[in-house]
């Protein structure tokens, strides 16, 4: 079989395309993330009742759901394979960081999809608006990738372990907590009306949050995948 | 090149050779096998021997880079020197009850998706070769998860040799394969013997009279 040229973009998109396929096949992670994102915004619509709430607070549930929905599901990419046992042909076949471009490709995709879901409901299920959707929209990207870029590598360090629930949480919160903390206060003040001007300086700690653990990620995954 | 007529190229093939030194893995304070040392080259088998237990499908992993030895090294080489460890993974294949393929994806899925993540790109005709010549012709499109488990040793055998190697892993080499299987890969370890560095870690008698040199463990 002839080899050629074909590069990282290729065989990314494979790794992708694959994972991508087999979730389409065994929806194994989209039902658990939606199905704990749905349950968690209930809880929190039925907790508020007809009360109101100070969009700071509004902001902190809304990220809450979002992270233990991460929580649940993103992991998967890298435990299914060390679960399943193809985790051995995929190291000894796969260029390392194709897999995690793809895998994180794979998270992105799923999370997405979990934020396009979500939003809406939590715009109806509790008292929050805005007028700033451009603003919004873009702190949803940010924090969509920012939570993928963390949680693809954890998820690669768990997936050998014993007890990966626990262990993915736990070392997820402390890379985390700063990219949860300046998501909650750049979407409370676009839920507070505040346009992009006034959250510059979040947007710009939210960018250089995902360039940096993305940077480190491709940087250490070589180690973690053959560890 | 002198005596040898312009439309005649003489063409020299390349020897691969897999060296280890001293090789030892501990896991904790139990010692599963120490001072490992041989060194084989293309045209060689090396079979990894011993009773359950004593560590050569361990072995197999170290030599592969999956387990990192407790002391010792392992060293893969062509003419030219030392391999990359892109190099290794091009070269090397390996068959094992601990590699598993995906599923829910067909036999012929799989084969493209390993061509693909490996940078090659191979096309219908070389899968249905490769399935033919493990005896899994026709079960292409359907999924791994309806193959018994002969099908999928058959499967790891066409995955194996999809990207010629030049070295050749072999765990258990004959396990869940009906007499037919076992033909298909006696002939296959016959073909590579020539042309590639062959470890083979068994138990089988049958499986052993390929080799050129042992490494017993657990004795």
């Amino acid at each position: 079989m002839p080899v050629n040229s074909a590069g990282l973009v290729a065989k990314t998109i494979a790794v992708y395309a694959k994972d991508v396929r087999l979730e389409f096949r065994n929806r194994y992670a989209t039902s658990v993330v939606l199905m704990f994102a749905i349950t968690t915004l209930a809880m929190i619509s039925f907790s508020i009742g007809q009360g109101s709430l100070a969009p700071r607070l509004l902001a902190a549930l809304f990220w809450i759901a979002l992270f233990f929905s991460a929580m649940a599901g993103l992991s998967a990419a890298f435990v299914r394979e060390e679960e399943s046992g193809t985790a051995l042909a995929l190291r000894l076949k796969a260029d390392p960081t194709a897999v995690y471009l793809g895998k994180l490709l794979f998270n992105l995709t799923l999370l997405s999809l979990v934020t396009v879901v979500v939003t809406p409901l939590f715009f109806v299920m509790t008292d929050a608006a805005t007028d700033q959707i451009g603003a919004f929209v873009v702190v949803l990207l940010l924090g969509v990738i920012g939570l993928c870029a963390a949680t693809t590598l954890v998820g690669a360090i768990i997936s050998k372990a014993a007890v990966k629930g626990a262990l993915f949480s736990v070392l997820s919160f402390p890379i985390l907590i700063t990219l949860l903390l300046m998501l909650v206060a750049a979407t409370a003040r676009v839920l507070d009306g505040q346009s992009f001007g006034g959250i510059l300086m979040e947007l710009q700690g939210l960018f250089a949050y995902s360039v940096v653990m993305i940077t480190a990620s491709l940087m250490l995954f070589r180690f973690v995948w053959r560890e | 090149m002198a005596g040898v007529s312009s439309t005649h190229r003489v063409y020299i093939a390349t020897m691969y050779r897999l060296s280890a030194s001293e090789l030892t893995k501990r896991f904790g304070s139990r010692k599963v096998f120490s001072g490992i040392t041989f060194d084989v080259m293309t045209g060689e088998v090396l079979a990894i021997v011993g009773p359950n237990g004593s560590g050569k499908s361990t072995l197999l992993m170290t030599i592969l880079g999956e387990l990192r030895p407790s002391k010792g090294t392992v060293v893969f080489a062509d003419d030219r020197g030392v391999l990359t460890e892109a190099d290794v993974q091009r070269t090397t294949s390996l068959v094992s009850p601990y590699l598993n393929l995906y599923d829910s994806l067909s036999g012929e899925e799989n084969l493209v998706f390993f061509s693909q993540v490996a940078g090659a790109q191979i096309t219908g005709k070389e899968v249905n070769a490769l399935l033919e010549r493990v005896g899994l012709e026709g079960r292409g499109p359907d999924l791994v998860r309806a193959y018994s488990s002969g099908m999928k040793q058959r499967l790891k055998y066409a995955l194996a040799l999809m990207n010629e190697p030049q070295y050749l892993f072999l765990d258990e080499p004959t396990s869940n394969l009906d007499e037919s299987g076992k033909k298909i890969v006696y002939d296959i370890v016959e073909e590579y013997r020539e042309k590639a560095v062959v470890v083979i870690a068994t138990n089988e008698q049958e499986d052993q009279r390929f080799a050129s040199q042992f490494c017993r463990l657990g004795s």
